[in-house]
């Protein structure tokens, strides 16, 4: 049976399972009248059985498919001729896949080999075993669960309480996945990263000049020193980083100024939302606004001024992506100095304070912190951001603070090694991994400090 | 000139109903001393000799909202006059006016005349910069810039540029610290967030802070509210030393404050000024029924 | 110090100093005004940048063509059998009527080029019709198909500007087809041949520059000798012999890069000189190269490509064939100017001509693009559409919201209503917080490490893309739940406790209830954010080029934003109008959505 009709059956089942548990509490007291004798409502029992016939059998469905593949391989390789399972781990990888590929129907690379014939119809055998198996061993689990749930039904079961236990342990389950979360990317991202700082020092990942993997897929080259220097994509990243935020703060800063102190209600009606669209807008589509239409602006002014732009420059990256950061600085600001209290505004203004001098003598001394924890989180945001330099970046990691050239950035770089064919024990895919997590790393420092500093602000005027 | 009112304001008559006897007469001067110009139904003496503030007919709207309505009122040089009032009344709001820190209030309207020693506050010609510097205000919850104690005094002369040097500044700074009965308790640590000062010291230091300046009237928006008996009565005593210098304008809740403090003293309700006169007149011997109530605890 | 002779001063000091503060405080407010107008100059820019570029792709030019549906090409045993009308070669039919429209186009190649004007796609389109509709076969029929890409930038203005000038005098062919000459009893051509020789003196002065660098490297080159020749002399005198020979060699390199050099300057000195001669001697026979614009003469009904221009006319190849030779009197014939020169486009010169003659019979018409709705991904511009795109997107989202919508408001109810306060607790939301503020990129390299390469989920498939978008997208729906649960006043919870509910009933029947607008408003804008997220996408494959519309969870999908950014990467000029179109279709879905959700907030919006 098709996974996805197995899963049909199995909620018709905890349908079926809900309205029989619901008839039967109603049965044992005798009919629709005597309800009010049942510890709770009939709709529990139904419930009660559902929960019991239905929450094993999605269980061990889950868990089942996700380990399948793996065990299937497991087997399938296990059972290969002894010529095949004694290559090299890269190659033995290429045997599953033409395995795969031809237990699937697709073409395979070559002539397949009679063992690896022999070796795909085991796989498709067991594929259908397993599948078969699945089927009866879920299905037949259901209906256990119907079945124990259904007899235990008598009007003293409390199946409201353990219903709602059961709720509650799936409350507690969904608030845990962040964790889970969080857990799964440092632990990913870290054991790949490991494998990699095993071929490539740590240090030389951290402190080398040099960066250039692809010159690394040849097998002779493997881990040729310097090749996996990070230091020119710390330094681009960095630069198109500050680029950003030298637009974006100024630029949100002040309008969450003007916004906020000076603009009369309809104009901040008005303005605001249509500030915050750019907040919406997908950053594929700055991408490619910042390639098609900034980029050769930038070109356009810097030929006629005699500088010489490349066609992909940090600067058009850098801008695009202050333009996209915009909403993010100005909306924060607006949150921290709107939390500056009325009174600090009056006591200057009784003074005979300007406008501009309580802005810029109390308002902004006062909403630092804040603002600080904002372009912070704003900062962050610039590193991580990966679509916009991906575009508009370029991939040439030159060592360089020329903000008219291209340069290349931690995240551009991870997508490069990551996207289209791939090894995945490479040191040049590992290395991707690793920088993910100096990424990883930084923001999460980011993040928290950020975080940290803007609570404590927000307590300060609390 | 001195003149005595009693005609009654409309809005009296419909919102409060009262009777005749509720306005004990004034036969002393007839109402034709007032000349052409009719003065709101206030009882008492809203002129003084010698005035540095006079508010006539002065009407504040909240949008729809009429806060204030036609309260006319001098406040005589060195004098401290007490607002008081139920909740609500429009004490803040009409003080507020007299600096026009209501500009501040999105929606406030404000008409009549303020004039601060002959010149109309409410001219749109007048600059509000000088203004606040010559009327300057202390709130009810004490305020000062999370600065340092010294910034929040220096704050003022800084931005008029008073100070011609460090010197200057500094000098300005104790002076006004001293004034404030606060040098003696802060000297040390002037560089020390002011905000970590005491409630009673704080508004102090914001007095400080509006003294720097050097205003000739300053408006004081129940500046002991929100402290403790020692520190009001430090504040209080204050008030009576700044009373040689400036006019002081005060709201407060406290009767006890209102007849310590203050001169003369405003009654306020609803919106109107009620009842204005010395303050051991008011305290002693009210004139109106509201006033009466209000003062011997019998209004809400 | 006393108030009295403090105070003058204060009001001195101010009535000098407060029109410079009243100056800073204006620039203040124009700085804060500027930023405020850059910002929505920004949003407006990018809008009107977009639907500059794309709104055309909306709209596809389409080419009538007179197909005879040859029975016996179609069908040769006429059973009209399905498998046999598929199989049959529609492009022939294509070719066919292209040769009725064209009957001077002769040659293999020629013809070749001519069938460039259809698309490739376009015999798919004439077997769709006729397995739609076997009774064509044997008829004849009028089809609009498809025109080539490059045709439709061209129809759309986006190759080349196309002039005419009226011609003066009267000008008279010397042949109908091929290499023919154009006689003018005028000079209209002057301004074309001062353009030529402008353009001379633009060579000559580029060469010329090239030539000076040419010289400064000579020279540079002459150094170096001259300082190896030192270092030899010394070397030899010290009897370091291993260094001599060395030294020779390096010598040897450079003596060779000398005389290329030498011989390249040569060269070059010659061409300047020829070039500045043909500038400057008056009149002539100037040929038009490629770089720059072209010059045609439209005459008799037909196109004459100048190939070169002098004072009595031009001479040149007949692009599309004249009617007679008899001569053209003022304002029958004209000059047409193709200003893009021809190496700078795509589309060469014969083909505008063939488009232009298409364009005078009211065979060429925009039609609304369908297909661009519709069709997968595509090498070819005009047959590439976001249907496979948009139904990946579709398949991705649903999986996001069918996983992040229960769980994200389960988290939210825990946290919320039932969690003590512990360690535990803060440590989730910590977490939660932070998730928030990672980078999406990572969310991707978590999908691939532990979906892809752990549980063996296929690459590229909507399943991986929407667990990752739904661990994306978690923090943003449990936020927003939290705040849209906070906001409800623990008068209705205590009040549902009160009549004896348990308090998941006090929850469920009543907080959530209410709690609901605002949990919908985070889910969709949760949604939204993940429909335009791109970055995690190409870490787990949905970045491969598919033609197919995807079937399933499982097939291998793209989604609408890695849409645009495949296509951003292609070379086609067509391209670029088909990604702005494509962004204007997402853009509008998150319109919706974002519109869908303030529609929510503010009819649900309640004071407490
Ligand atoms: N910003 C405002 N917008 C609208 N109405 C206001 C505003 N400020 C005050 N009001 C209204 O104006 C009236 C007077 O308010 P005001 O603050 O002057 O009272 P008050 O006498 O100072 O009271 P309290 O003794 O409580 O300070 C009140 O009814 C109040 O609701
Ligand atoms: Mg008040």
């Amino acid at each position: 049976m098709q996974p996805s009709l197995l899963i049909i059956v199995l909620l018709a089942l905890v349908a079926m399972a809900y309205h029989l548990g619901r008839h039967r509490s109603i049965a044992t007291v005798g009919g629709i009248r005597s309800v009010p004798r049942l510890h709770s409502l009939p709709c529990y029992y139904g419930a009660y059985t559902a929960i019991w016939c239905g929450i094993p059998a999605f269980l061990v469905l889950g868990l089942w498919l996700a380990f399948e593949p793996n065990i299937i391989t497991i087997l399938v390789v296990a059972d290969l001729p002894e010529e095949l399972r004694q290559l090299a781990p890269e190659r033995l990888n290429l045997v599953v896949n033409d395995i795969k590929n031809l237990a699937g129907g697709n073409i395979v690379t070559g002539v397949a080999s009679p063992g690896v014939q022999a070796a795909a119809d085991h796989f498709i055998s067991l594929e259908n075993t397993s599948a078969a198996a699945l089927s009866l061993v879920v299905l037949a689990l259901g209906i256990l669960g119907m079945g124990a749930a259904w007899s235990r039904i008598s009007p003293g079961l409390r199946a409201r309480n353990a219903v709602e236990r059961t709720v509650k342990v799936l409350l507690i389950v969904s608030s845990t996945i962040a964790v889970f979360t969080t857990l799964g990317i440092v632990l990913s991202v870290l054991f790949e990263a490991i494998r990699f700082f095993k071929i490539i020092p740590i240090t030389d990942f951290l402190f080398g000049l040099d960066w250039s993997p692809q010159m690394s897929i040849r097998a002779d080259q493997v881990g040729s020193s310097g090749a996996f220097g990070a230091v020119p994509l710390f330094a681009g990243t960095l630069l198109i980083s500050l680029i950003a935020m030298l637009v974006a703060v100024p630029i949100g800063l002040m309008s969450a100024i003007y916004l906020s102190e000076y603009a009369n209600r309809h104009f901040r009606a008005l303005a605001k939302p249509l500030l915050e669209i750019l907040a919406g807008i997908p950053t594929v589509v700055y991408g490619f606004f910042a390639a098609l239409t900034v980029a050769p602006f930038f070109r356009g002014i810097g030929e006629s001024m005699g500088l010489t732009v490349s066609s992909e420059s940090a600067l058009a990256a850098g801008v695009v992506m202050g333009i996209m950061i915009i909403p993010f600085v100005s909306s924060l600001s607006d949150d921290v100095i709107n939390a500056v209290p009325q009174s600090m505004r009056d006591g200057s203004y009784a003074l005979g304070a300007t406008k501009s001098e309580t802005v810029r003598r109390v308002i902004i001394p006062a909403a630092l912190p804040g603002i600080v924890g904002g372009v912070l989180l704003a900062v962050s945001r610039a590193i991580g951001e990966t679509m916009i330099v991906v575009m508009a970046a370029g991939l040439s990691a030159k060592l360089t603070a020329n903000p008219l050239e291209a340069v290349t950035t931690v995240t551009v770089q991870i997508v490069t090694l990551l996207v289209g064919d791939q090894e995945f024990d490479s040191p040049k895919t590992l290395a991707a991994f690793a920088l993910g997590l100096m990424l990883f790393i930084v923001t999460l420092i980011l993040n928290i400090v950020a975080l940290h500093v803007v609570r404590k602000y927000r307590e300060q005027y609390e | 000139m001195i003149a005595v009112f009693e005609t009654r304001s409309p809005i009296m008559d419909n919102s409060i109903a009262m009777n005749e006897s509720d306005f004990p007469r004034n036969t002393g001067i007839s109402s034709d001393a007032l000349g052409e110009r009719k003065i709101s139904g206030t009882v008492g003496e809203i002129q003084v000799q010698d005035p540095r503030m006079t508010c006539r007919n002065v009407d504040v709207f909240y949008g729809n909202k009429h806060a204030i309505i036609d309260v006319s009122l001098d406040i005589g040089k060195n004098e401290v006059i007490a607002m008081i009032g139920p909740s609500g009344c429009g004490k803040s709001t009409f003080l507020r006016c007299l600096n026009r820190m209501n500009d501040t209030i999105e929606g406030c309207r404000v008409s009549g005349q303020i004039q601060l020693e002959d010149q109309d506050i409410y001219d749109p010609r007048l600059d509000v910069v000088p203004l606040r510097v010559q009327v300057g205000m202390v709130f009810q919850k004490p305020n000062p810039f999370p600065k340092s104690i010294y910034e929040n005094v220096a704050y003022g002369p800084r931005i008029h540029g008073l100070a011609g040097n460090k010197t200057d500044l500094d000098e300005i700074v104790e002076t006004s610290l001293r004034k404030a009965g606060l040098w003696e308790e802060v000297k040390d640590r002037l560089d020390q967030p002011g905000t970590g000062l005491s409630g009673g010291q704080q508004q102090r230091l914001c007095i400080a802070r509006t003294i720097a300046v050097s205003p000739e009237v300053i408006l004081m928006d129940e500046p002991c509210s929100a402290l403790d008996p020692i520190a009001t009565a430090k504040v209080e005593e204050l008030i009576d030393e700044l009373r040689e210098h400036y006019t002081i304008a005060i709201v407060t809740h406290s009767m006890q404050q209102a007849a310590r403090v203050s001169q003369r003293t405003a009654y306020f309700h609803l919106g109107n000024l009620v009842e204005v006169g010395e303050t051991t007149q008011i305290f002693t011997n009210p004139r109106h029924r509201l006033t009466e109530d209000y003062i011997t605890g019998r209004f809400g | 110090m006393s108030i009295a002779e403090h105070k003058p001063r204060t009001l001195d000091i101010l009535e000098r100093t407060l029109k410079k503060r009243y100056a800073a405080e204006r620039r203040f407010r124009y700085y804060g005004l500027a930023a405020v107008v850059s910002g929505l100059a920004f949003v407006s820019l990018l809008f009107i940048s977009i639907v500059a570029n794309g709104y055309t792709a909306f709209f596809q030019t389409a080419i009538k063509l007179d197909i005879a549906f040859n029975a016996g090409q179609i069908d040769p045993e006429g059973k009209r059998a399905p498998a046999v009308l598929a199989r049959a070669d529609y492009d022939a039919l294509i070719r066919e009527a292209l040769q009725g429209l064209y009957p001077e186009v002769k040659g293999r190649s020629a013809k070749r080029e001519l069938k460039k004007v259809i698309s490739s796609g376009a015999g798919f389109q004439l077997r769709e019709r006729v397995l739609g509709n076997p009774g064509l076969i044997g008829g004849k029929q009028a089809v609009w198909v498809a025109a080539d890409d490059e045709i439709d930038v061209l129809i759309k203005g986006g190759a080349t500007d196309i002039e005419t000038y009226p011609g003066e005098g009267i000008a008279s062919p010397t042949g109908v087809e091929g290499e023919i000459k154009v006689l003018l009893t005028t000079n209209s051509f002057n301004a074309v041949l001062n353009e030529v020789k402008e353009s001379l003196l633009r060579k000559a002065a580029k060469a010329e520059k090239g030539l000076g660098l040419a010289e400064e490297t000579l020279a540079r080159v002459d150094a170096e000798i001259a300082v190896i020749d030192k270092r030899v002399e010394q070397e030899t005198a010290a009897g370091n012999l291993g260094l001599v020979a060395e030294q020779n060699a390096a010598r040897q390199n450079l003596l060779a890069e000398r005389e290329g050099l030498a011989g390249k300057i040569a060269t070059k000195a010659t061409e300047v000189a020829d070039l500045r001669r043909r500038a400057e001697t008056p009149g002539g026979d100037e040929a038009l190269s490629g770089e720059l614009p072209s010059y045609l003469v439209r005459i008799n009904g037909g196109l004459v490509k100048a190939a070169s221009v002098n004072n009595s006319g031009i001479s040149g190849q007949v692009l599309l064939p004249l009617s007679s030779t008899k001569g053209a009197a003022k304002g029958s014939w004209e000059i047409v100017k193709f200003a893009t020169p021809e190496g700078d486009r795509r589309t060469k010169d014969q083909l505008i001509a063939w488009v232009m003659r298409l364009q005078e019979q009211g065979r060429i018409e925009q039609q609304f693009n369908t297909n661009f709705f519709t069709s997968g991904d595509s090498r070819e511009p005009e047959q590439a559409g976001i249907g496979g795109a948009v139904l990946g997107s579709l398949y991705t989202l649903l999986v996001t919201l069918a996983l992040s919508f229960p769980i994200g408001v389960a988290a939210a109810v825990y946290l919320e209503e039932f969690a003590p306060k512990n360690k535990w607790v803060d440590l989730i939301e910590v977490n939660i917080n932070n998730l928030a503020a990672v980078p999406s990129i990572v969310f991707g390299l978590l999908g691939l490490a532990v979906f892809i390469n752990f549980f063996g989920i296929p690459r590229s498939a909507p399943l991986v893309g929407g667990l990752v978008l739904t661990l994306m997208t978690l923090p943003t729906i449990i936020i927003a739940s939290r705040s849209a649960l906070k906001s409800v006043p623990p008068s209705i919870r205590e009040a549902a406790l009160g009549v004896g509910a348990s308090h998941l009933q006090a929850v469920t029947h009543h907080v959530l209830p209410l709690a609901m607008p605002g949990i919908l408003t985070g889910a969709i804008i949760g949604m939204a954010r993940a429909l335009g997220e791109t970055a995690p996408l190409l870490m787990i494959g949905m970045v491969a080029f598919i033609v197919d519309l995807p079937g399933s969870l499982l097939d291998p999908a793209t989604a609408l934003p890695v849409q645009i950014y495949l296509w951003v990467d292609s070379p086609e000029r067509a391209f670029v109008e088909k990604t702005s179109a494509a962004i204007m279709v997402l853009l509008t879905f998150l319109i919706v959505m974002n519109a869908i959700a303030v529609y929510l907030r503010k009819k649900f919006e309640r004071r407490w």
